[in-house]
């Protein structure tokens, strides 16, 4: 019996009128927990009803604490009749468990009635007395807290990051019990409430006790979701990262002190490119899954090598990647053998952080992803949810050699995710695969000097691009140059992750918001022929998401994409696929190539005369985009920057069908300048599509920038305004015109409209930056196509951004300058694989591969290639996105001058924007964000994790203002008592807010609708920075600059 | 492609005041729209029709559901549903309650029931102000009517209380509430030429001065407003104005008035002799006023009266203002020195309003 939960029932304002005859209400309250339930007498007549109870005492396991919602009903007292249920509150009472959070809950809560929607509001005091347990056999893990942020909490230090902590719980879905019959549609709607609400509790529970075990203190990361399996049941699972975190009493300790820089061991950091492993890819997990797996992985297969089987097959042994025998390379590095041995004792090295303690991250190799598509059936045992586990199970371990391929021992920015319609569920896994400084993942025993050392050498902000696999080997085609930044490492031309930009990184310029947006019609059809069909459609779906992604990015003129999520929504009789990812020019890596486009049919003047033209817009569009986003890379002569990489000079091609290309053109094309294009065929409709909806992308407007990472690069100064909101738009296609390319406009159309006006919505924050801009696809019907788009936007200081910019540059000038000096200090060490490489085990794959490779004139390689190894092509590249260009070297940094140029532009224009017109609104005010951080503000006390599901039904679909208004006001409701739970708690804001799940199901012949939604965000006290610096002397400029943004971006 | 839903919903709810005052001015959605790409919107901002047409939608959603709470401001202020800074709810209050001059001066006076309400109608047609605008501006009238009706306590602090308003609009809705309550009538065509300005200056110095609130003696003491009611006239003064009649019925008194009004005005007006003339007709009409304000029926034609007996002689002799006033200031001052009248205090509570409302009606 170690706790004691007290309740006390307050009051209720702005009640439902329940008795017509009177116009009143003879509230009383019910308040429950676990099998107890309390009364509150019956206060007559009254829409405020001052009930002022007793303390309600509830004594009970810390277990049921955990799980168990407190559940709070408003009734009206009925003499004759059964007392009407006005509406329900449940409250999480984890926040109270934990000893730095919340200590109380109080204040006033929306009632809610899953018909009605908030009815009134009602005053609620809740506290818990815990009693100590030192049962060492105990089933509850109290004390662990859980974070949404993917970073590590601005007021803590992260002691140990201990990696992936994973679990999932199933049940049967209430809505499909054979009781849902006959019992009420609020009846079922609440059991399901609550059943998510415990369930999510267990969860939690059960995640908190692995964390224990690893000996840590909280979960950072911590991603929960639900997938409605419908018939077969509901799943409820949660990933995170498991840490030790320290209380910070100061932000400025977040540095570790012992920083002392030693010159000996300086090879180091640079020792470590070569991975014998480079080729081993994809396990064979697909040939253990059971009947009923259609696994688009098999086609990763072929790649898997010798040294990959024992991994796959043993999957809880934690032996993993690795093992001594393959990294017994004399040139291998210490540090990687730490890191690794770290990492090995794990089962999976994945974190899901997204931003890292600096010194935490040492190189990115690029994304994996895995998808898999299963056939869901019932799961029988709740209690032994194995079918589920295994199907995540093997997932992570293709992810996990995924990495390996990339030489790379861990994973970060990782999540998971499923699509389900019917009986059809894709599984998908994605993160970036990269290598981990060792220091942040053991105990103190490997707290030497040597990774202070190595912090210290690693050239600061590029030292992430520098590739961790082996250059002569490498998994995949790619085109490596010296580092644009530092010229001793290898970077590759473009960079995908799924990670924020590190904070450290140099960029130029700003970056902006890139979709690829895709959608194929796909046959109706029942379980396993569906699932089959759906296999093979999804390797031809990331190919082209791929395409379009590197398109855009080239048309951006930029050459690395951050925060990449790739989504794949599967319905009745289509797949629609969409990528959201910051585009940004990291100055490290070599400058991005132009576009060139190349038709089939040279003897046709007009023709040749619109490819000119589209060619001409393209170039058009390259340049503007680099005046918008400000690219303006360093000119660097080729003497500084060193003798280009002794490779053949390659060139990727779009491939696109197999009709033939001419000759004559290509090669015309090919002498273009000395700029290397990515050459984009259009010798179909098709391909001539893609061009068209590349231009139909339109810019937002000026004043606007948009990225869907937490920070915007190269903007670093926010006001203190901000505006985060969720937007959803459904669109029925007309059956009728159902072609992949009308649907692919469709899509396209509805996406940029939907960008338009949120754009157009938000004119008045300008300039401003709509940041993590997430975008959700769902098919709920046949022909029905719904966007979920939750961001938010974060006012500016325009004239700052400028001013920090060029410091910025300059610091990195200086830099980089010191480090040529050094050039030649480190000794080149290009080692060879000694492992036997049979990386494309089948025949076509390996043609293919290697023809991309080899440098074969394209237009040749276009005649003999079939249709079907795209997809082959594509797999092979293991969703690395490593297409690839050619590109002129541009160096030497001197954007000072351009920067001094637009600085005193705009001097006061918008020092009037500094001070926000809502800054001084009263007490109650909620602010909610995707983002970790608050503009202007420090945040002081993290006080739990809010996660809230709710249902909301109506017969009346009609009167409630159709689809938009019944949405709407849900939407809002759902706002309000998440702003009511935090204000309870004793906060002010809601951080690394997301809206996981809004599944909407209407039915407007019956005059009903339903909707589903999950939200979840950290609760937090923020002080505004203007109220902390109470009397300090600086000049006005110093004040309006957040501190903590400036602090993070510069650094 | 149709857009089956299109939503938009931030943590602050986000007002536009433009797409506010077309809601309010009863424009449907497609007016709306078509009343923005007039104004230039869409080059200013380089956005296309159809963002347009979703954000006046998505507006007009938000107002729609945002109305049921400016039915009770104070509801607004403590909802939790929308998050809007202080200064935007003011700002959606004031506005939602603001309402036009041409509407107000066609129902001010008139009973706020259902039957006024079906002439609604014929007021849009004649106002060009359109129905929905109207229904607005008359439940407005009618809700802030029913709640303060009944209620102990300044008018306009009630109103303010429990809507919300600025002092301005709180005033204006004090002069509706009371008109309404006392159906004075203000649309004869002799009345057109008066707005609504002049109407509520009157209401506002008859609340102050012939309501049963006006005889609690100190504001500050709220005990002593206890049976305070702005919103009827005193119906004991009314009745005693009977007493006034004298004035004009005594010949001698009347006679002795117009001779000290003469007297001290002699040399200081333009249009001495029509005022000698005219003397005993005004003089006549004022206190007959007075006397008839028993009947509830000629309280309500008040304005009627002062115009036609007062107003419009003063005017076909072409009064100047100024003269005006002096010889208001004369006409009450003098009765002071009448020493067989004995309702100083009455005349004075009856005559200080009646000088400054008749000031304020007399204008072209």
């Amino acid at each position: 019996m170690p706790g004691k939960l007290k309740v006390k029932i307050v009051a209720g304002r702005h009640l439902p009128v329940m008795d017509r005859a009177s116009d009143l209400t003879d509230a009383f309250v019910e308040v429950k927990f676990g099998n107890t339930t309390f009364k509150t007498d019956v206060y007559l007549k009254s829409l405020n009803p001052q009930w002022n109870s007793e303390w309600f005492k509830f004594e009970v396991d810390d277990e049921d604490l955990q799980d168990e919602p407190l559940q709070i009903t408003v009734l009206d007292h009925d003499t004759y009749s059964a007392n009407d249920a006005i509406g329900k509150v449940y409250i999480d009472i984890d926040p109270l468990l934990y000893s730095e959070a919340a200590t109380v809950i109080s204040g006033w809560f929306p009632i809610y009635d899953t018909i009605h929607g908030i009815r009134g509001e009602i005053n609620v005091i809740v506290k818990v007395d815990l009693f100590n347990d030192l049962n060492r056999f105990r089933q509850s893990s109290c004390g662990v807290k859980f974070f949404c942020t993917t970073s590590i909490p601005k007021c803590y230090r992260a002691v140990i990051i201990h990696g992936f902590v994973e679990e999932l719980v199933v049940n049967e879905d209430p809505e499909y019990q054979w009781i849902d019959r006959i019992r009420t549609p609020r009846a079922s709607n609440e059991a399901r409430q609550r059943l998510i609400s415990l369930m999510s509790g267990e969860l939690q529970r059960k995640i908190g006790l692995k964390v224990l075990e690893m000996r840590g203190n909280a979960v950072v990361g911590y991603l929960q979701c639900f997938d409605l399996e419908g018939e077969s049941g509901l799943v409820v699972r949660a990933i995170g990262t498991a840490c030790t975190l320290d209380k910070l009493s100061s932000p400025a300790a977040f540095l570790p002190a012992c920083n002392s820089p030693s010159k000996e061991m300086k090879e180091i950091p640079f020792n470590e490119d070569p991975n014998p492993n480079t080729h081993s890819s994809g396990p064979s997990t697909p040939l253990k899954n059971q009947t009923y797996s259609f696994s688009p992985s098999k086609s990763y297969s072929r790649q898997s090598s010798s040294s990959d089987t024992d991994l796959s097959l043993t999957p809880k042994t934690g032996m993993g990647s690795g093992s001594a025998g393959k990294e017994g390379g004399p040139f291998k590095a210490l540090l990687r053998q730490q890191t690794q041995s770290a990492l090995e004792q794990r089962e999976f090295p994945f974190f899901t952080l997204t931003v890292f303690p600096p010194g935490f991250l040492v190189h990115v190799g690029g994304v994996v992803s895995a998808r898999s598509v299963k056939l869901l059936d019932r799961i029988h045992n709740p209690d032994e949810p194995e079918t589920r586990d295994a199907w995540w199970a093997e997932i992570r371990q293709e992810i996990k050699s995924h990495a390996k391929a990339l030489g790379c021992h861990a994973v970060v920015g990782y999540s998971e995710s499923t699509s389900i319609c019917e009986e059809v569920c894709i599984l998908s896994a994605s993160g970036t695969a990269a290598v981990l400084n060792p220091r942040f993942l053991q105990d103190g025993t490997v707290e030497g000097c040597l990774e202070q050392r190595l912090e210290e050498n690693l050239p600061v902000g590029c030292g992430f691009c520098h590739i961790p696999y082996d250059e002569l080997n490498m998994p995949f085609p790619a085109h490596l140059t010296y580092c644009y930044n530092c010229r001793k490492q290898k970077v590759p031309d473009v960079l995908f992750t799924t990670i924020d930009l590190p904070t450290d990184a140099m960029v130029i310029g700003k970056g902006c918001l890139i979709q690829a947006r895709l959608c194929r019609l796909k046959k109706k059809a029942q379980a396993e022929a569906n699932a089959t069909a759906i296999s093979n459609l999804l390797p031809f779906m990331e190919y082209e998401v791929h395409t379009q992604l590197m398109n855009k990015l080239k048309l951006k003129g930029m050459n690395a994409l951050f925060g990449l999520r790739i989504q794949i929504t599967v319905g009745e009789n289509m797949l629609m696929g969409l990528a959201s990812a910051t585009g940004v020019y990291l100055a490290a890596l070599p400058a991005p190539g132009g576009i060139q486009i190349a038709g089939k049919t040279p003897n046709d003047g007009s023709y040749e005369q619109h490819i000119s033209h589209m060619q001409k817009k393209i170039n058009d569009t390259i340049a503007k985009n680099r005046e918008l986003y400000e690219i303006n890379p360093p000119e660097i002569s080729e003497e500084v920057i060193g003798s280009p990489i002794p490779e053949p000079r390659q060139r990727s091609r779009l491939l696109r069908s197999q009709s033939e290309s001419s000759d004559e053109v290509t090669e015309l094309d090919l002498s273009h300048g000395k700029k290397d294009a990515f050459v984009l065929e259009i010798d179909d409709t098709d391909a001539l599509e893609d061009v068209h909806s590349l231009l139909t992308d339109v810019p937002p407007p000026p004043g606007f920038y948009s990225c869907n990472t937490e920070i915007m690069p190269g903007i670093n100064n926010w006001t203190s305004e901000i505006q985060m909101f969720t937007s959803v738009r459904v669109i029925r296609l007309s059956s009728l015109n159902l072609t992949n390319q009308a649907l692919n406009k469709n899509f396209n159309d509805l996406c940029e409209n939907l960008l338009k006006s949120l754009y157009f919505k938000l004119r008045s924050m300008i300039p401003c930056c709509l940041c993590h801009v997430n975008f959700t696809v769902s098919l709920p019907e046949d022909e029905l196509i719904q966007v979920t788009v939750t961001a938010v936007a974060i006012t500016f200081d325009k004239n700052q951004a400028l001013q920090t910019t060029k410091a910025h540059i300059e610091k990195s000038l200086q830099r980089a300058s010191a480090d040529t000096e050094e050039l030649l200090q480190f000794p080149l060490e290009l080692c060879s694989d000694s492992l036997p490489s049979h990386p494309f085990p089948p025949a076509k794959e390996h043609l293919e591969s290697a023809s991309s490779n080899s440098g074969i004139p394209a237009a040749q390689r276009a005649t003999s290639v079939d249709y079907s190894s795209f997809a082959d092509r594509c797999s092979s590249w293991i969703e690395l996105i490593k297409l690839k260009a050619q590109t002129i070297r541009r160096g030497s940094i001197k954007t000072t001058v351009t920067v001094e140029k637009a600085n005193p532009m705009g001097e006061g224009n918008f020092r009037n924007r500094s001070a926000p017109p809502c800054a001084s609104s009263t007490v109650g005010v909620v602010k909610m964000t995707p983002l970790s951080f608050i503009p202007g503000a420090k945040i002081t006390k993290y006080l739990g994790i809010i996660n809230m599901f709710f249902i909301r039904e109506t017969t009346s679909l009609r009167e409630e203002g159709g689809v938009s208004g019944f949405l709407h006001a849900f939407i809002a409701e759902v706002f309000a008592m998440v702003r009511a739970h935090v204000a309870a708690l004793g906060g002010n804001a809601v951080v690394s807010y997301i809206m996981k799940q809004c599944v909407f199901m209407e039915n407007p012949n019956k005059n009903q609708a339903q909707c589903l939604i999950n939200v979840s965000g950290d609760a937090v006290v923020f002080v505004r920075e203007s109220d902390l610096e109470v009397a300090s002397v600086q000049q006005p400029t110093a004040n309006c600059q957040p501190l903590c943004a400036g602090g993070e971006v510069t650094t | 492609m149709t857009s089956e839903l299109d939503i938009f919903v931030g943590n602050t709810t986000l007002i536009d005041e433009d797409v506010y005052r077309l809601w309010l001015d009863g424009y449907s959605v497609s007016d709306a729209v078509a009343l923005r790409v007039r104004s230039g919107i869409l080059e200013q901002t380089g956005a296309t029709a159809a963002v347009l047409q979703s954000d006046t939608m998505d507006h007009y959603r938000t107002f729609h559901m945002l109305e049921r709470l400016l039915h009770a401001p104070p509801k607004l202020l403590h909802q939790l549903i929308f998050q809007i800074p202080p200064s935007r709810q003011a700002l959606l209050i004031e506005r939602y309650y603001a309402f036009d001059e041409a509407f107000v001066r066609e129902v001010l006076g008139k009973k706020l029931s259902k039957g006024t309400k079906k002439d609604l109608d014929d007021i849009s047609t004649k106002t060009g102000i359109t129905l929905k605008s109207c229904r607005r501006q008359f439940d407005n009238f009618k809700r802030v009517f029913k709640v303060v009706e009944e209620m102990r306590g300044s008018l306009v602090d009630n109103i303010q209380q429990h809507f919300l308003l600025s002092d301005r609009l709180s005033r204006d809705y004090a002069a509706i509430v009371f008109f309404a309550n006392n159906r004075f009538e203000t649309g004869k065509k002799k009345l057109q030429y008066l707005s609504f300005g002049d109407f509520a200056f009157c209401a506002e110095l008859m609340i102050q001065n012939w309501t049963l609130g006006a005889v609690g003696e100190a504001p500050t003491d709220p005990d002593s407003q206890v049976d305070d009611m702005d919103v009827d006239l005193d119906k004991e003064f009314l009745q005693d104005l009977k007493e006034l009649k004298v004035l004009v019925a005594d010949k001698d008194l009347l006679d002795l008035h117009k001779s000290l009004v003469c007297t001290t005005l002699r040399g200081k007006l333009s249009i001495f002799s029509e005022m000698e003339a005219n003397f005993k007709n005004l003089s006549r009409g004022l206190v007959n006023v007075a006397a008839k304000l028993t009947h509830s029926k000629d309280v309500r034609d008040l304005f009627v009266d002062l115009v036609e007996k007062f107003v419009e002689p003063c005017r076909s002799d072409h009064w100047p203002l100024n003269d005006v006033r002096l010889f208001l200031n004369q006409y009450s001052a003098s009765v002071h020195s009448l020493d067989g009248f004995r309702h100083q205090a009455l005349w004075d509570r009856y005559m200080g309003t009646l000088r400054g409302c008749l000031l304020r009606l007399y204008h072209d």
